[in-house]
């Protein structure tokens, strides 16, 4: 019975939420994209001041993150080629692209411009030093740092989506540089076709 | 209302199906005391007639928790008046209590109940002060903080937080597909948390209005970032900023009028400020590179933000109507998340050196720092209303938990939850 109602309950608040954000053409998209993707993933909202514990629970999202799944296209995912590397990483406190990088974000670039039909997101993540929303700035700068670069080899403006999680979404945890510089990075996702 | 901004959701219909999950419960401790803190005998409350937590005890805990007092056990206390017929003030100067708190619950004439309590000088065998508060059964703890705050104010002079609250984020789960954020608020005892609002995508930088009834939030729900202001007694939500790119840090005007916030639509992370009735946007910082973590004086006349522009992020002051930024921080290799303190006289920020990020605070007169943390990845530090503590999150022994510091750095506190990571405090009015 209790399950029955949560279900219910989820997808009446899915719901409201997609009602609710049919506002901006890129949050309708979002939404719908996170409906699709995630499931019942939408966030729970609660009031406050009644009973000891207004606790409200949602479940778990899924079938989200880089590289989930294929991309579609078998040159993509060919080990020996520069497009199967997806995540660049950074130095601290810098959104300056390496030069190692470079021919990487040079192949997506480069394969964007033969591709019109592709478009990535370019997710934006730091260490879990400092700020949490310098941090923010910091990721964007990062992936902003590769969009441009892939910009200016030919990839279109409207292929290249950014996004910064921050601190928020480390790739590995722990406390250490040996950690740190795996989660200093901007990932690279194609969607879709 | 406004009718531009139609994202108002009436959820709390929802509530009692969700009720009983995810209960996390801070528990906090004193980690360092004051030494020589204050001794005080705070007797049980007579209260018969009102069934569970004894006005008294909490009365005591609060004390204890805020280092500067040190009550009596009460297994040590030789009798246990409840009213001052009953007070024999040779009994607590033998056991060296200078300070006595007896009370006790009535019923009340326009509520439930009534509580009566007396403050003595039991050195002097004087009384320093007593009240009566009427309240109802669900209001027993928050009452009890109250009187603290009075007992507070009374003995050291300063107004007492004991009945504030904070809020935070809570993350669970395993893995990086598993994560499950929760903006909960709870007392400043880690009692009564609520849950605001859950999400599987982060939640971040919860802010109060000045008047408490509101929280501004940062949520990734739509896997990109939005600012939105969730009225807390009728979990009623509004969508302030979607733009694209970063919405993030947001900070409420002194009167509550205006939100400061770091937008990256005109291309890199910069400081705006949003006319909350008309939604309006007046951009502060222009410059390459970040500029973000606005924080409003007292006065509502500048804002204190994070830069790069130097190279390394350090803190700036600037006018609120924009203009020309003024360079705060020179010390240390990362200064960011500059807070004003409540008396204005100051900044909290976290300090980064050597490796280590610390919160530190900056007299703005002297403009000297000093460091008040031992950490190496404390961050997000905020503020108690009374200018008394600061609460900041910390990662010790690997897991995110939350701490609290007395402004002179001799007293400590730590907020734990007993599964996952607790981080991104801030205390309320």
């Amino acid at each position: 019975m209790k399950l029955v109602k949560t279900a219910l309950v989820v997808a009446m608040m899915s719901l409201v939420l997609n009602g609710c954000s049919s506002k901006g053409g890129v949050q309708e998209e979002a939404g719908a994209e996170a409906g699709m993707e995630g499931g019942p993933g939408g966030p729970q909202i609660s009031k406050y001041g009644e009973g000891t514990d207004g606790g409200a629970y949602g479940p778990g999202g899924a079938g989200y993150g880089p590289g989930a799944g294929g991309t579609g296209d078998p040159m993509l995912d060919d080990p020996s080629s520069p497009l199967s590397k997806r995540v660049i990483y950074f130095m601290y406190d810098s959104y300056e692209v390496l030069p190692e990088y470079q021919q990487v974000v040079s192949a997506h670039a480069n394969y964007l411009a033969s591709h019109p039909e592709r478009n990535i997101i370019l997710e934006g993540h730091a260490d879990e030093r400092g700020s949490p929303e310098y941090n923010i700035a910091l990721g964007e700068q990062r992936a902003k740092a590769v969009a441009k670069m892939m910009q200016f080899q030919g990839a279109n403006d409207g292929q290249v989506q950014v996004v910064s999680f921050g601190e928020e979404k480390p790739a590995v945890s722990g406390h250490d540089e040996s950690v740190w510089q795996q989660n200093r990075r901007v990932e690279i996702s194609y969607s879709g076709r | 209302m406004n009718r531009r901004f139609r994202s108002v959701f009436f959820l709390s219909v929802f509530l009692t199906l969700f009720s009983g999950w995810a209960r996390s419960e801070l528990n906090v401790e004193i980690t360092q005391g004051v030494e020589g803190a204050m001794p005080i005998a705070v007797v049980p409350f007579g209260q018969q007639i009102l069934p569970g937590d004894n006005i008294g005890s909490i009365i005591a805990a609060d004390l204890a928790r805020s280092g500067r007092f040190k009550p009596l056990p009460e297994s040590e206390m030789l009798e246990t008046p409840t009213s001052p017929e009953q007070v024999r003030f040779r009994t607590w100067q033998v056991l060296g209590q200078d300070h006595l708190v007896i009370g006790r619950v009535q019923p009340g004439a326009g509520s439930q109940y009534e509580a009566e309590f007396f403050l003595y000088d039991s050195i002097k065998g004087t009384l320093l002060t007593s009240a009566r508060i009427p309240f109802n059964a669900p209001e027993t703890r928050r009452t009890a903080h109250r009187i603290a705050d009075v007992i507070y104010q009374q003995l050291t002079g300063e107004p007492g937080a004991f009945a504030t609250r904070v809020a935070y984020v809570t993350v669970t789960g395993s893995g990086p597909r598993d994560r499950q954020y929760r903006l909960q608020i709870a007392d400043t005892d880690g009692y009564n948390p609520q849950t605001i609002i859950s999400s599987v995508e982060p939640i971040m930088s919860p802010a109060w209005s000045p008047d408490g009834k509101r929280i501004a939030y940062v949520s990734f729900e739509n896997k990109t970032s939005a600012i939105f202001i969730q009225t807390l007694a009728t979990g009623e939500r509004q969508k302030v900023s979607d733009a694209p790119g970063i919405n993030g840090a947001p900070a409420w005007s002194p009167d509550g009028s205006q939100l400061a916030m770091t937008l990256s639509k005109d291309g890199n992370p910069d400081v705006y400020v949003m006319n909350l009735a008309s939604r309006s946007l007046r951009r502060i910082t222009d410059h390459i590179g970040i500029d973000t973590e606005p924080n409003w004086s007292r006065d509502g006349g500048s804002i204190v933000f994070t830069s790069d522009r130097g190279g390394k992020p350090q803190l700036y002051l600037v006018s609120s109507s924009g203009g020309p930024a003024q360079r705060l921080t020179y010390e240390g290799e990362y200064n960011a998340r500059g807070v004003f303190s409540p008396d204005g006289r100051s900044i909290a920020m976290v300090h980064g050196n050597g490796g280590d990020y610390r919160i530190a605070v900056m007299d703005l007169q002297t403009r000297t720092l000093r460091v008040l943390t031992k950490g190496r990845l404390d961050e997000s530090p905020g503020f108690a209303p009374n200018g008394s503590m600061i609460l900041y999150a910390s990662k010790s022994g690997g897991v995110g938990q939350l701490a609290a510091v007395s402004i002179d750095g001799r007293v400590q506190q730590s907020l734990r939850i007993d599964s996952g990571q607790v981080r991104e405090p801030a205390w309320s009015p």
